[in-house]
């Protein structure tokens, strides 16, 4: 059984450059010399790496970390999890001998045989590259002393898939960008950052449409820059698009004020009154509300992290969690807008 | 003409397939083009499939054309059991000892996946140290050459031990993880 409060934490601190970009996260595949890849071994060799870690990583002791072994939670409860990107979807789907540390303030996540042995994430709110890797590169040190991991001087790290070898870092931020979706730019700055060698993908959307106007940025080369190279071309890249989408708002707002103010104080009325809402209808409002408190269009005192706050907690999952009966779509509908009203209408 | 699939919008997209003789038209608003799956026939392409293709490609690299094709497929990792036919199906290793086995063909496969070859970025400490301790032990064994040439055995002795100790120092270290 899970903690309680493995809910919401760190995505409703304050972060740099929160009014575009909500989180960065870094993770590291690392994989150990004396075991087989997960993708090429049995249940028997698995469990067996599970153990042999679980030993081992209690020595981690900066922060307190949980263990949690997939098979021991709920699929409500994995889901939770993924939900707040600290474990991937297939660590869902097929929880049988995956297993996951995960430390007290919900931010970083170990999560053992996945694609590799092990892959190590750190996430933080807001735009905050530098302090992530110096944390990720100690905590990667320390383990390193007690593991004997699998690296090559020529390939650098070596991974189960040849698109992570070398540093097997990847880097990402999410970011909120309405007024490049709103004004048509994003095909053309999106199309750019990916000839640059950066992979963009919509966040809870399918394929490259996103919901919420959130995307994700991440590198996709990993060999042959070090990991700082890596961190400072997705930086300088996205200190760019910050600049666009904030120039965009600006001449959004200078050339359409009355419809975009209309437009957020309506969204603000239907998630203040709506007794149902599904998850994209949601996401369309909560998103349209971001837009509003990050431009000043709406006077009203609200929470300042409000969008980060509901952006999880609205999830199926995380509505299912903690339910005392059985929930059907309707009454998730009914459950997610009596949420969002009670945020709104706090005093 | 409206719209097949929403029956609202005028239909401005038409689309004709014929598969196996047989043909079939469909009237499409924009909205609804854009969504249906029939327009983006690559919809199923998955990651792994896209990069099955990058590895199956024939690589014509000329620094290392030390395996043909068919040479290179018959290709099994003595650790894992893992040919180089079923690497290029899944898109996977299994294990680390694959990049040895595979190594020549590796270098033209990453160069298409990075544009680079070699790793820059950060190398484990014990991987340092190591190679370190492998330094030192070929400069002594060096040394330890010159003088057996010198027939300065006594000093050649020495070195030896010398050499002992550190690898004996080295496997010590091992033995602690």
């Amino acid at each position: 059984m899970m903690k309680n409060n493995v809910i919401n934490d760190w995505q409703i601190k304050n972060g740099k450059e929160k009014d575009v970009v909500l989180s960065s996260r870094i993770r590291l595949a690392r994989n150990l010399k004396e075991y087989k890849f997960p993708n090429r071994s049995n249940f028997q060799e698995k469990n067996k790496l599970i153990n042999n870690l679980k030993d081992k990583l209690c020595f981690l002791t900066d922060q307190s970390y949980d263990f949690y072994l997939m098979n021991n939670l709920s699929v409500v409860e994995r889901n939770v999890l993924h939900e707040e990107y600290l474990i991937s979807n297939n660590h869902v789907q097929n929880p049988e001998a995956k297993a996951l540390f995960l430390n007290n303030k919900n931010n970083i996540s170990i999560m053992i045989n996945e694609e590799d042995h092990l892959r190590i994430q750190i996430l933080k709110p807001g735009f905050e590259f530098n302090n992530i890797w110096d944390e990720i590169n100690h905590l990667d040190d320390q383990l390193e002393e007690k593991l004997e991991y699998a690296f090559s001087k020529k390939w650098g790290y070596l991974t189960s898939c040849p698109t992570n070898v070398g540093t097997a870092l990847r880097a990402s931020v999410m970011c909120h960008l309405p007024a490049l979706v709103l004004s048509g730019r994003i095909d053309n700055i999106l199309g750019a950052v990916g000839k640059l060698g950066l992979t963009v993908r919509g966040v809870s959307g399918e394929g490259s449409n996103s919901v919420a106007e959130l995307f994700q940025i991440s590198n996709q080369i990993t060999l042959g820059f070090t990991e700082v190279e890596i961190m400072e071309k997705l930086e300088s890249v996205i200190k760019q698009i910050i600049t666009e989408e904030r120039k965009s708002r600006k001449y959004l707002l200078r050339n359409n004020f009355l419809n975009l103010k209309d437009n957020v104080l309506r969204s603000l009325g239907v998630l203040k009154y709506a007794y149902s809402l599904d998850e994209s209808e949601a996401l369309k409002y909560l998103s349209i509300i971001k837009f509003g408190q990050d431009t000043n269009l709406i006077e009203e005192k609200l929470d300042h992290n409000l969008f980060s706050k509901l952006l999880f907690r609205i999830k199926k999952a995380h509505l299912l969690y903690n339910s005392e009966k059985e929930l059907e779509s309707k009454d998730l509908n009914i459950k997610r807008a009596k949420i969002i009203r009670n945020e709104l209408n706090r005093e | 003409m409206i719209c097949e699939r929403c029956g609202k919008k005028e239909a401005s997209v038409h689309l004709t397939r014929i598969i196996n003789g047989e043909k079939e038209e469909i009237h499409l608003c924009e909205e609804c083009a854009r969504k249906s799956s029939k327009f983006n026939p690559d919809d199923n392409l998955s990651f792994q499939s896209l990069l099955s293709g990058i590895l199956n490609q024939n690589f014509s690299d000329k620094n290392s054309p030390t395996l043909n094709n068919s040479q290179s497929k018959n290709l099994v990792c003595k650790n894992c059991g893992l040919s180089y036919r079923e690497f290029t199906e899944k898109g996977f290793f299994g294990c680390q000892k694959c990049y040895q086995t595979f190594a020549d063909k590796l270098s033209p496969l990453l160069k298409r996946i990075h544009g680079n070859i070699q790793h820059t970025g950060k190398q484990p400490e014990s991987f340092l140290q190591k190679s370190e301790i492998e330094s030192e032990i070929t400069k002594l064994k060096e040394e330890m050459q010159k003088a057996v040439e010198q027939e300065n055995f006594e000093h050649a002795a020495e070195i030896r031990d010398k050499i002992h100790a550190v690898k004996e120092d080295m496997e010590a270290d091992n033995d602690e993880k």
